[in-house]
């Protein structure tokens, strides 16, 4: 079915929902534009209702021949715990997008990708779209412990290779990403680009860990934004010396140029309110859960 | 009511009504409070209806401004507003926006002798009372003619782009990359200068004219002006000067330190004063500093103010005479308690451990030889360092062109600021059937310019669009 990308028809409708773990979901959502431009690397601003936070959340997976988009949240804060509270045929109240500037896909030999906690759905479709260009595709995927850990099964369909880690040894090996990247250097492996996706302390790990091998490599950033646009600068990270504003010019960056203790500084900035937000959020639930 | 007769100029000039400053500076609601219909009928008298109408002729849109003024003093509001809406489908928002002591009330015969006739205050008047009262019907369109235009952006350049294309019976579809529509209106004007609402009735306006409006949609990242092209006879970019320019002083990514565009959007746009009520927090802790002089200056120190800190200290680096700002903003901001530091300027900014800023080291200036602009240069005096202790710190000194789109369309044509090159009256750019008008142009100028880019710009297309030209 050909849909009219201009038409504001069941925008943002939720077409489907799936609990992937205890806090994250996987939602399809109704925006036949951003599903006909949508390219890896791709990002959406997502609010879940008018007074809403303006989230970012890249794109995971998209169908122009539907009309949707597909991304993964993990309830944190108060607004990405609302919106995975959402049930199908809900609506967000706004889907901005597609956002950034797309990876660049191309054959490189072969690929790491390297993915921490929801991030992992983030590299999913840079991983499918290197595999499809013909590349040998290698997966890392790090989590906490195995109820955390999202989409290994799907990596798997679309990776030559798979490793998973857990804090907890509970999937996979135990230890860090960054232990099983050294071991597949160890083993001769030759790897020609590296993307990371993950918390920000990982992917500086990461990028400490391919930094010897001089593997390029790249980080998709994630400092705290507003617009999404380049208006505002507030997602300003620092590559090579020189500010760059995340969502405008990334959120893929090269990682070995990046500042990732600048960005942890500046990730923290709302930390406090942050969890005053959650905080009045549960305290209310709870209050409407006792009233029954 | 016992009105004074027409003309009887030597009446005192009305300014309006004013929220008082102890109380404005700790709400969010209008300062201004406007005229009442006996003081707007009072003032509209005085009103000497000139013949060669030197205030409409000063008007960037050519508001009919004697005619509508007559209108106001006969009391018929309705028709009053309908004259205004001949050359202006905006009123409420240039009532309010507009600077009319360089305008209309600068060209003014009264001016001199006994001040202005406060057209301003009347034009507002005149568009609230015809909003509240529901005087205000969209005015008639053409009938269709099947071409069809997009507008990038929904601020002021490209509403007047859209109205006046709409009613020529052209189909209209405006884009807007955020989730409301107005562009700076909503995101940059704080609403206590320009209430939502008003904001909101005008945009419904157009919806109610048959123009299409869809937010969400960044052109340039998201769609492609060469995408548009395909499906679009016409378009028209007035994406704003989004780009925040930064001081470039060590220390400036520390955290609380903003450009005045993040701070204006959190506090406006997102309506972070709000905050836990509302998502969206904004950080500004005990002590505020804002740099700058213009108006976004004012507006950044006062919405500042409005948060509850215990002080905000604005510096600037050359004196009140030279600022850029409106006078009576600035008026504003010293009654609302904002402490002014002239001929200074911040030169580092420094942080505790955690990369928070915790003081501005700042240095005093004095003026020297004039430079480019005429303005005599501020030179750092020697020795002159201090330190002003301070949670949070705002950069408003400056805007220019959001390069995304110039950066996504080939061929299109731009200036060594990043501006797109257009032709002054018809915003022509280098590419056939784009068109250009607004602060993407000009840089950061104010509504009503743009608004004048927009009416120009669209009887250009209007040109194209019938075969007349091109």
């Amino acid at each position: 079915m050909k849909h009219d990308i201009y038409s504001t028809e069941g925008l943002y409708r939720i077409e489907e929902k799936e609990d992937l773990s205890p806090t994250i979901s996987r939602h399809v959502i109704f925006s036949p534009l951003i599903a006909a431009k949508a390219r890896p690397g791709h990002f959406v601003i997502l609010r879940s209702r008018p007074g809403g936070e303006r989230i970012p959340v890249t794109l995971v997976d998209w169908n122009a021949e539907a009309g949707t988009v597909t991304v993964i949240i993990q309830a944190i804060g108060k607004s990405t715990t609302e919106m995975n509270a959402f049930k199908q045929g809900d609506y967000f109240s706004d889907v901005a997008g597609p956002l950034g500037t797309p990876v660049e896909i191309k054959k490189w030999g072969t690929v790491l990708g390297v993915g921490g906690g929801v991030g992992i759905a983030e590299l999913y479709p840079i991983a499918k779209a290197y595999k499809e260009a013909g590349n040998r595709v290698i997966c890392v995927l790090g989590a906490r412990s195995k109820d955390l850990l999202i989409l290994e099964r799907q990596m798997e369909a679309i990776s030559d290779k798979v490793i998973v880690t857990t804090d907890d040894g509970s999937a996979g090996r135990k230890g860090l990403v960054t232990d099983a990247m050294k071991d597949l250097y160890a083993a001769g492996e030759k790897i020609d680009a590296a993307f990371t996706i993950g918390p920000v302390i990982m992917m500086k790990f990461v990028a400490e860990a391919t930094r010897p091998h001089a593997t390029p490599t790249f980080a998709s950033l994630n400092p705290v934004m507003l617009d999404g646009t380049g208006m505002c600068g507030g997602c300003r990270v620092e590559v090579g010396g020189k500010p760059k504003f995340a969502c405008v010019d990334g959120p893929m960056f090269d990682a070995h140029l990046t500042n990732f203790d600048l960005l942890l500084k500046r990730t923290a900035a709302y930390r406090e309110q942050e969890k005053d937000s959650l905080d009045r959020y549960a305290r209310d639930h709870e209050c409407r859960i006792g009233l029954h | 009511m016992e009105k004074p007769k027409k003309p009887t100029p030597a009446i005192k000039q009305n300014h309006g009504r004013h929220q008082d400053p102890a109380g404005r500076r700790s709400n969010f609601e209008e300062v201004a409070l406007g005229f009442g219909l006996e003081e707007a009928v009072t003032e509209a008298s005085r009103c000497l209806n000139c013949k060669d109408k030197p205030c409409e002729l000063a008007c960037p849109v050519n508001v009919k401004i004697p005619e509508f003024v007559d209108l106001v003093y006969k009391e018929d509001l309705g028709a009053a507003a309908s004259k205004i809406f001949e050359t202006s489908l905006f009123p409420a928002i240039c009532g309010r926006v507009c600077p009319q002591e360089t305008y209309c009330e600068a060209a003014c015969v009264l001016k001199d002798k006994f001040g202005p006739v406060s057209i301003g205050r009347l034009e507002r008047f005149t568009a609230d009372y015809a909003r509240k009262n529901g005087l205000v019907k969209p005015p008639a369109c053409a009938p269709d003619t099947g071409k069809k235009v997009a507008c990038v952006g929904s601020g002021p350049t490209s509403l007047a782009v859209a109205a006046e294309l709409r009613k020529l019976g052209h189909a209209v579809t405006v884009f807007e990359a955020l989730h409301e529509f107005g562009g700076v209106l909503s995101y940059g004007i704080p609403t206590f200068r320009l209430p939502r609402e008003v904001v909101r009735f005008e945009v419904d306006m157009l919806r109610r004219m048959g123009v299409r409006l869809l937010k969400n949609v960044m052109v340039g990242k998201s769609i492609t002006i060469e995408e548009l092209k395909k499906d679009f006879d016409v378009v028209y970019i007035g994406s704003g000067a989004g780009l925040p320019s930064p001081m470039n002083a060590p220390g400036e990514d520390l955290v609380g330190v903003y450009s005045s565009n993040e701070f204006l959007t959190r506090v406006n746009l997102m309506e972070a004063y709000k905050f836990p009520v509302v998502d969206t927090p904004c950080y500004v802790g005990r002590r505020v500093v804002v740099v700058g002089g213009g108006n976004t200056a004012m507006d950044s120190a006062r919405c500042a103010m409005r948060l509850k800190p215990e002080v905000v200290t604005l510096l600037y680096r050359r004196t009140r005479a030279e600022m850029p700002a409106r006078g009576e903003e600035v008026e504003n901001a010293m009654e609302e308690g904002i402490k002014f530091e002239f001929l200074t300027a911040p030169v580092e900014l420094e942080g505790d451990e955690k990369g928070r800023l915790k003081r501005v080291k700042c240095v005093r200036m004095e003026l020297g030889a004039p430079d480019a602009t005429g303005r005599r240069r501020p030179v750092p005096q020697k020795g002159s360092e201090f330190y002003i202790e301070s949670d949070s710190l705002v950069v408003a000194i400056g805007q220019s062109p959001n390069p995304v789109i110039q950066q996504t369309t080939a061929g299109l044509s731009t200036n060594k600021w990043g501006g797109i090159i257009t032709e002054e009256a018809t915003g022509k750019t280098s590419l056939d059937g784009i068109y250009a008008g607004g602060d993407v142009v000009r840089g950061g100028a104010t509504v009503l310019l743009a608004m004048k880019d927009g009416k120009a710009a669209a009887k250009a297309i209007h040109e194209k669009l019938s075969g007349k030209v091109n």
